[in-house]
């Protein structure tokens, strides 16, 4: 009985391993088919490793981003691979190196795991941009790396906090996941403000991206009785849910309103409140690096330094337009 | 009645001593701390309605999903004998349901949310009966069955909304999870409460009760008195869809919005604890919804407390499970006779101090 289900087990992992190589050839092919395409001389051929649109409404953001700006009819010759998984992402680019393409461009699952196929890169003489995320590597082995700085974007926020000039500031702070990149980053910023007096912590409290439970906070400081006048919410999820605690409690916000509302990411829905004039500012980790990348290729900007920074943007209710929506907002 | 009254003296509350003592020490910690988190005051909001408000409101209207998410879970526990962890899951796909009804239709009008409301709960039925069709039929334990909606679920929602997070923009929506004009009584709270009538008459009228705990204590007899048991199993796992998918849609209608990642978030553990705190056994068998309902409004007096003692955000989670601890603990086995032994020795000593005084 024992020898017959271990013979079971090596049955079964042979074909599962049989399986999964099959899958990961099969990832393998798809920039391979790409790059059946017949292409011109003056084409530039770029491989792009990233993780799938499926992600997030950032990642649809950025993919999309790519794909528009390395088109055929800009003069690139794009290929694709998309996964969650390191390994996964490694494999394709060797693939990408090995098809020979002029530029690859990586924003990867995890920092580690990539000197090997970057030192190869550079033997092959592929050049290589990083995008959205910094990977442990030695800086020679890649041209640039357009990042995002997220303290920046909560500097920017804070920013435009202190320029409303109210006469004073009761925040109550609605955090997201603790510990994730985008909470650090508009946190800090924030926390500085509390640290030095300038505005006034009514509540800090993390509601982990869940606009329900970001109701609930508003409500209970509500109840308490307590005066506040801006909610500042890491996303915009939990500003909306916010909003409508402030709703069932006949409290004006936005633009001409009592309590200052804002929120981060920039979904198209979230800015549209914004034209509204339901909320008053949002700001965004910019998804859109294909530009810059673009830029760098062509010439046409040089790299001052390895790590570029991404411009931050945020939007004011008052300034903001129906063209901003379309070209900066997230999702539908 | 008398006979009623009788009982409780003697025999306390039975199961749901434990949730109306965390109830009432809640309560009173409260009152010690600050009279007026009691406070309800009348409102007008900004859709200028005059509604309730006020920290027992919240509390109530917060806890509507888990309160009917706990219900459903009730049956599963007592059928099965195990708990479905892919409620969350499964209410973020009835929500996207719901959602993507709506924005099909264009025009949102009574007609069409009530449409979108049913799909959802078709949707959230079918799911319910292909977790039930793993463990009645199949015979595999609930936790592990339920795994693979758990796992993949908010995936389903995500291919529903085509990874975005759609919003919607209604009146009606906004009277699902908000206030209807005129009622000052939240709505999700009303929700509750039919939905609680509706069992109520369900177990009245037939006899899915007692059908259902006799297959949870033990299955081979009920199924050699006649009792079908893979459909009581099955049964209770469609009904628990349909409480997930009213879940759902009081979810999704609070804001408007569909996040398939973050709605009803980590519900299904706190159903299954509001199970557990309304002293029902998660073995299966014998069960009382009213525990269960007790149970979710526990978990959220809670929350609200802790967000009303502005708890730093990192210690909340700390926080609640040490009451969560002392709950379980109290109502333990062991506790319980401990304390049984004990109250029936106190009760002796005295029965027989008078007789030695007779002496």
């Amino acid at each position: 009985m024992k020898k017959k289900l271990g013979s079971l087990l090596l049955v079964g992992t042979l074909v599962m391993s049989l399986l999964f190589t099959g899958c990961n050839k099969g990832g393998g092919n798809t920039p391979a088919q790409g790059g059946n395409t017949p292409s011109g001389s003056g084409t530039i051929k770029v491989g792009v490793v990233n993780n799938p649109p499926s992600e997030s409404g950032y990642r649809e953001a950025n993919v999309k981003d790519m794909e528009a700006v390395f088109s055929a009819e800009n003069g690139y010759e794009l290929k694709t691979f998309y996964s969650l998984k390191n390994d996964e992402q490694l494999q394709a680019a060797q693939g990408f190196i090995t098809e020979g393409v002029d530029y690859l461009l990586v924003s990867a699952a995890e920092t580690t795991g990539w000197d090997e196929v970057l030192k190869n890169a550079q033997e092959a003489g592929v050049k290589v941009y990083l995008f959205d995320r910094m990977i442990d590597v030695d800086e020679s082995l890649y041209e640039a790396a357009v990042v995002s700085d997220m303290s920046a974007e909560g500097d920017l926020a804070v920013q435009w906090l202190l320029s409303q000039n109210l006469d004073e500031y009761n925040v109550i702070h609605i955090q997201g996941a603790m510990g994730s990149d985008a909470q650090i980053g508009r946190t800090g910023a924030l926390d500085a403000q509390f640290a030095s007096g300038k505005m006034k912590k009514v509540v800090q409290q993390t509601a982990t991206w869940d606009e329900a439970e970001a109701k609930k906070i508003v409500e209970s400081v509500i109840n308490s009785g307590e005066k506040f006048n801006v909610i500042y919410a890491e996303n915009d999820g939990m500003a909306k849910g916010a909003v409508a605690a402030l709703d069932e409690h006949g409290i004006t916000h936005g633009v001409d309103g009592d309590v200052i509302v804002m929120g981060f990411d920039c979904n198209k829905w979230a800015l549209r409140e914004l034209l509204a004039g339901n909320w008053n500012y949002d700001g965004q980790c910019s998804p859109f690096q294909a530009q810059v990348i673009s830029d760098l290729i062509q010439g046409k900007t040089t790299a001052t330094a390895k790590k570029i920074i991404n411009e931050e943007k945020g939007f004011d209710a008052k300034t903001l337009t129906q063209e901003d929506i379309d070209t900066y907002g997230l999702g539908e | 009645m008398k006979d009623k009254l009788k009982n409780i003296f003697k025999g306390g509350l039975g199961q749901l001593t434990i949730p109306i003592i965390a109830i009432l020490v809640l309560i009173i910690f409260n009152l010690f701390r600050d009279p007026s988190f009691f406070r309800i005051t009348v409102e007008l909001n900004n859709d200028g309605n005059r509604v309730l408000a006020g920290n027992l409101i919240s509390i109530i209207n917060a806890a509507s999903e888990l309160a009917i998410l706990a219900m459903g879970m009730t049956l599963v526990t007592a059928a099965s004998g195990g708990q479905d962890i892919s409620v969350g899951a499964m209410a973020a796909i009835a929500g996207s349901a719901f959602v993507k009804i709506l924005k099909y239709g264009g025009n949102i009008n009574g007609f069409v949310v009530f449409a979108a409301f049913l799909v959802a709960v078709i949707v959230a039925m079918i799911f319910g009966a292909f977790n039930g069709t793993l463990v009645s039929v199949f015979k595999i334990q609930p936790m592990i069955a339920t795994l693979i909606l758990f796992t993949c679920g908010r995936s389903i929602a995500y291919w529903i909304n085509g990874g975005a997070t759609p919003t919607v923009d209604s009146g009606i929506v906004k009277a699902i999870g908000g206030f209807i004009p005129g009622c000052p009584i939240p709505t999700p709270v009303i929700i509750v409460i039919a939905v609680a009538i509706i069992f109520k008459l369900v177990f009245h009228f037939t006899s899915l009760e007692l059908f259902t705990q006799s297959v949870g204590i033990n299955g081979s007899a009920a199924r050699l008195n006649g009792i079908n048991a893979t459909w009581i199993k099955l049964l209770s796992f469609i009904i628990l869809g349909a409480c997930v998918a009213v879940a759902g849609t009081i979810g999704v209608s609070r804001l408007g919005l569909i996040n398939h990642e973050t709605l009803l978030l980590d519900v299904e553990m706190d159903a299954i604890l509001a199970v557990a705190i309304g002293g029902n056994s998660l073995g299966g068998g014998k069960f009382k919804l009213a525990g269960s309902i007790l149970g979710a409004y526990v978990i959220h007096i809670l929350t609200i407390t802790l967000y009303a003692m502005k708890v730093p955000s990192t210690d909340v989670k700390a926080y609640k499970a040490i009451v969560i601890i002392i709950l379980v603990v109290i109502g333990s086995p062991v506790i319980k006779k401990w304390f049984a032994k004990t109250v029936a020795r106190i009760r002796n000593k005295k029965s027989q101090v008078p007789v030695k005084g007779a002496q």
